[in-house]
């Protein structure tokens, strides 16, 4: 069942991409009905699969000669991030209800997109996986170039180039792994017990950690994502953040970790408290955590702060991968799907609730428009996300990287020291934005009063209003009750890092 | 020999001569008086008709080919008759992109020209001899110069044949020069009689500089760096359904015989224990191949130099495939098949991009990247075809050219491990990556950037059809890539 999200989100871009030009409404409405069709998928096919481990929904000889499978599969962590990248779907379409040029284009690049995503998601052949990881890079690029904004061509390309040159790395890592176990299965169970040696997997698992990390945001290869986020339309910031980084973050998972377990081994020396490529790599996420908070910190445009904040939060998924232990990958798969609700509704807001309205993402500006009075649906929804993207109780992020931080605790303390000063840092910028853009406390005067009534915001549009209610909904609703989740991530974790799956 | 095996062997190379003379027969003798238009299109499908008699010969084809004596002098079947079928089938949609242009009056000799060195071609790719080797060689060479200067009237046409000219015979030279070394050596012109007669006497440096000299003879023919050069100024200046053939179909022929004399070669390791840095000098131009080639594409303004350079760059991952055929029989049929596999596709996908630029060159008199600004609204269909057929050449999934990639790099890691080949694929991997560059530079200028000029551009409808299917092959077989592989392996059960 679950795999008809991939073939029903093909087929919509197919449809959309031959549709008529000029009927911008029909492509619309088609556009919404096949992301709702794939949520209620996803969501059908989460409640069916509680309980269950992994199940193979198709199987197929793909390149026989090879040993490639079409090999759809789903565990709790694909089930998961399947109901996200539904949830990220029907939300991008809502908040890109006001495109009018070349609409049919753009959903259909926006379909095709999502398309692959639920693939990489779904697919548990190591090439399978890539090829939708390699699809999902082309719509991209067009949906940056085409409706982007500020720097959009250079931006578009810059992720393109960042993406396609992580996908190099991981295309090489994997080729030597499949001539290396000299299987004649490319599935990543059966590899996963091939025994590749050691020495092997210790230049290996770098190479494809770091290849899919790049789209994960990991500092230093992260500048693609805040010039991305920024340059990209809304909905293709919303997926950027939502989904598309978690590809990456997956991938390190499902790839990386999965089946070069022993390329996290220590090396049997340390140079300055450094010892394998797990203490390289959780470095590296925490100085992204601690970076990305700093930076959003100083920015002037309110985009530019939430893309930051994106590299911050994808900071503590890589964390909670190299703790490598029960609570702390958990954490990083509950903190994928969290960011990604979380990220999406941050985005939706200044990119297309505020900015369709003022016309302006600069802070500076936005703190002479009083938009606590005059937009008062997207300051509460804002400050809602904020407290979400802070970490506070309540909320999925909350849950998240409280695990995060449990389970890097138990490995080196000093990790989630370090990784806390980000989330105070969190607070500060949050806080920063919610008080600049929203509530200054500049008391406007009566001419300006009466200039601003007189060219009053539109109102908000039931689109906007769903997505947010939608987004924001669900980032509560997990935050309260994190069990529904959990329960399905625990076990497929616990089967993965015991070794392979089951 | 008897005369009925050789006209049975070569039924194919007959049945395009015969094609070809008709052609001229009708196309001067009854077509005289009439329009130009319905000459192009009578002469395009006689030539169409000639390919696909020549498809019925091969498969009429029994047993190893045609022996004197006891020394395979052509050969039949295997990766010889996917080459073959390859080259008809690729010189038959570049006949149909010729219906759509206009750079000559003189049709007849065109078509005809055309088949004769499609002849060549087919000969090269079954040749086991090194006199018939040169003959086919010369044959598909000396067609290659006239269909370059077929644009009488264009300067760049003249300019770019002569270059090529002189950089063709220079290394037909070094290739013939070779040639009779590898003679001296062993007394003989067969390619299995010199393999033995090498095998028995143990290396030579002689034998070395032969190889060296024969390889910068073919390394021309496939624009192998350092032996590149003319291929951008030839894509650019050739008329378009000549720089077609020139990008696809000579290079089909030429590999399938690098082919053939690098397994001969090769295979005496088998023998007399490996001979050491044999392949080396194919990696050299491999390497070479890939970097410059990609490298310099970056820089192009022009699309036909850019898919010139690209070309560079495509010729360097299949010479890595080829130095990379390991000397035993069985295994090198694995690599073969993934580098047949890589020419085939890429061949067929090069027509495509060639047939669309020609589209644009002729409504925006350039083919400079500005003349694809706004193709999307100019028209759609052709900017679907490019989208497709580029992110192909790029190597990006679920297209051909990935699968082409893929399966050539696994072949090679799986034919010999250690660091060399990983290395160098690593290289290559890279290399792919950086092409995306200006790959997209072109889908840039069709599909973001804003229209200078937003005229529609019309396409003739027959080549919009090729165009059509060439893109929905390289759709399916990239969906299903089982396909043409197993398509393939059916040749060498």
């Amino acid at each position: 069942m679950l795999a008809w999200t991939i073939y029903l989100s093909f087929a919509g871009a197919l449809l959309l991409a031959l549709l008529p030009k000029g009927r911008p409404a029909l492509a619309r409405w088609l556009a919404f009905a096949v992301a709702v069709a794939g949520l209620a998928l996803a969501v059908a096919g989460f409640v069916t699969g509680m309980g269950q481990g992994r199940v193979v929904i198709v199987d197929v000889p793909w390149v026989p000669s090879m040993g490639i499978h079409f090999l759809l599969a789903a565990d709790g962590i694909s089930r998961v991030l399947v109901l996200l990248t539904g949830l990220a779907a029907v939300a991008g379409v809502l908040f890109s209800w006001n495109i009018e040029l070349r609409t049919h284009e753009f959903f259909a690049f926006f379909l095709a997109l999502i398309g692959g995503v639920y693939g990489v998601f779904l697919s548990f052949d190591l090439f399978l996986l890539f090829v939708f990881y390699e699809i999902a890079i082309v719509p991209k690029y067009f949906l940056i170039a085409i409706w982007g904004s500020t720097r959009r061509e250079y931006a578009a390309m810059k992720l393109a180039l960042f993406s396609f040159a992580g996908s190099a790395m991981v295309l090489i890592g994997l080729l030597a792994a499949y001539a290396t176990a000299g299987s004649h299965s490319t599935g990543l169970i059966a590899l996963g017990h091939a025994n590749l040696p050691v020495s092997f997997q210790m230049w290996c698992f770098p190479l494809v950690f770091t290849g899919f990390a790049i789209l994960a945001g990991m500092w230093p290869f992260h500048t693609w994502a805040p010039t991305g986020h920024v340059a990209a339309p809304t909905a293709a910031s919303m997926l950027l953040a939502g989904v598309v980084m978690k590809l990456g973050a997956y991938g390190c998972l499902r790839v990386g970790i999965a089946l070069f377990p022993r390329g996290l081994d220590p090396w049997g020396f340390s140079f300055v408290g450094i010892g394998s490529w797990r203490d390289v790599f959780a470095v590296l996420a925490v100085v992204g955590i601690v970076y990305g908070a700093l930076v959003a910190l100083v920015q002037t445009d309110f985009k530019f702060v939430i893309g930051y904040s994106s590299v911050s939060h994808m900071g503590f998924v890589l964390l909670g991968l190299m703790t490598l232990n029960q609570i702390g990958v958990t954490g990083a798969v509950l903190q994928m799907f969290s960011h990604g609700i979380i990220a999406g509704l941050l985005f939706a807001i200044v990119g297309r609730i505020v900015y369709e309205r003022t016309h302006t993402r600069q802070l500076a500006e936005l703190e002479t428009m009083h938009l606590s009075k005059r937009l008062p649906f997207a300051a509460w929804a804002f400050v809602i996300a904020g407290m979400a993207s802070m970490g506070l109780p309540g909320f999925s992020g909350f849950v998240a990287e409280l695990q995060v931080l449990v389970g890097a605790w138990m490995v080196k303390p000093w990790w989630t020291a370090a990784a806390g000063v980000g989330i105070v840092v969190g607070v500060a910028y949050t806080w920063r934005v919610l008080q600049k853009a929203f509530f200054s406390d500049t008391l406007p005067s009566a001419h300006v009063l009466e200039q601003e009534h007189a060219h009053a915001f539109a109102p908000i549009t039931w689109p906007e209003a769903t997505g947010v209610v939608l987004l924001g909904g669900v980032s509560l609703a997990v935050g309260l009750y994190p069990k529904i989740l959990l329960d399905a991530i625990e076990p497929a974790v616990k089967a993965l890092l015991a070794g392979g799956g089951q | 020999m008897n005369y009925a095996d050789l006209f049975r062997v070569t039924l194919p190379e007959t049945a395009l001569e015969v094609a070809a003379l008709l052609v001229l027969v009708v196309d001067l003798g009854l077509l005289r008086k009439a329009a130009l238009k319905v000459r192009v299109v009578v002469a395009a499908l006689l030539g169409v008709a000639g390919c696909g008699a020549a498809l019925w010969g091969i498969s009429l084809q029994t047993g190893d080919g045609l022996y004197v004596g006891e020394s395979l002098v052509l050969a039949n079947g295997g990766g010889v008759a996917v080459a073959q079928i390859g080259i008809l089938i690729l010189t038959a949609l570049t006949l149909l992109l010729l219906i759509d242009s206009s750079f000559t009056r003189h049709v007849g000799e065109y078509v005809a020209v055309v088949l004769m060195a499609a002849t060549g071609g087919l000969l090269i790719a079954s040749a086991r001899d090194l006199l018939v080797i040169f003959i086919g060689l010369e044959l598909l060479s000396l067609g290659l110069y006239i269909l370059t200067a077929f644009a009488k009237s264009s300067g760049k046409s003249a300019e770019a044949a002569l270059k090529y000219y002189l950089f063709g015979g220079m290394s037909a030279a070094f290739l013939l020069f070779g040639f009779s070394y590898f003679y001296g050596l062993s007394g003989s012109t067969n390619l299995a009689k010199i393999q033995e007669a090498i095998a028995t006497s143990g290396p030579s440096p002689l034998f070395y500089i032969a190889w060296i000299l024969v390889v910068a003879g073919l390394g021309f023919k496939v624009a192998a760096v350092p032996f590149h050069l003319w291929a951008p100024d030839t894509y650019e200046g050739a008329p378009t359904p000549a720089a077609a053939f020139i990008a696809s179909v000579s290079k089909v022929a030429s590999f399938a015989l690098l082919i053939s004399i690098s397994e001969s070669w090769l295979r005496i390791g088998e023998r007399c224990g490996p001979w050491p840095q044999l392949a080396g000098i194919l990696l050299v131009l491999a390497a070479a191949s890939m970097i410059v080639g990609n490298l310099a594409a970056l820089a192009q303004v022009s699309v036909r130099r850019l898919l010139a350079y690209s070309a560079i760059a495509h010729a360097g991952y299949i010479l890595l495939g080829i130095a990379f055929i390991p000397g035993d029989v069985s295994s090198s049929f694995l690599v073969e098949k993934a580098v047949l596999f890589y020419v085939l596709t890429y061949g067929l996908t090069t027509i495509g991009a060639f047939g669309v630029v020609g589209v644009v060159e002729r409504a925006t008199g350039s083919d400079k990247l500005d003349s694809f600004l706004g193709l999307h609204k100019r028209n759609p269909v052709l900017a679907a075809v490019l989208l497709v057929l580029f992110l192909s050449l790029a190597g990006i999934p679920p297209l051909v050219g990935f699968w082409a990639k893929f399966n050539l790099f696994a072949a090679v890691l799986g034919a010999q491990s250690g660091p060399t080949p990983f290395a160098l694929v690593a290289l290559a991997i890279a290399m792919s990556a950086v092409s995306l560059y200006y790959y997209l530079q072109v889908l840039k200028r069709a599909y973001v950037m804003p229209a200078v000029d937003e005229t529609p551009i019309k396409a003739h409808p027959v080549t919009l059809i090729v165009l059509l299917a060439i893109a929905a092959a390289v759709v399916v077989f990239g969906c299903f890539p089982a396909l043409l592989q197993g398509w393939i392996a059916s040749f060498y059960i």
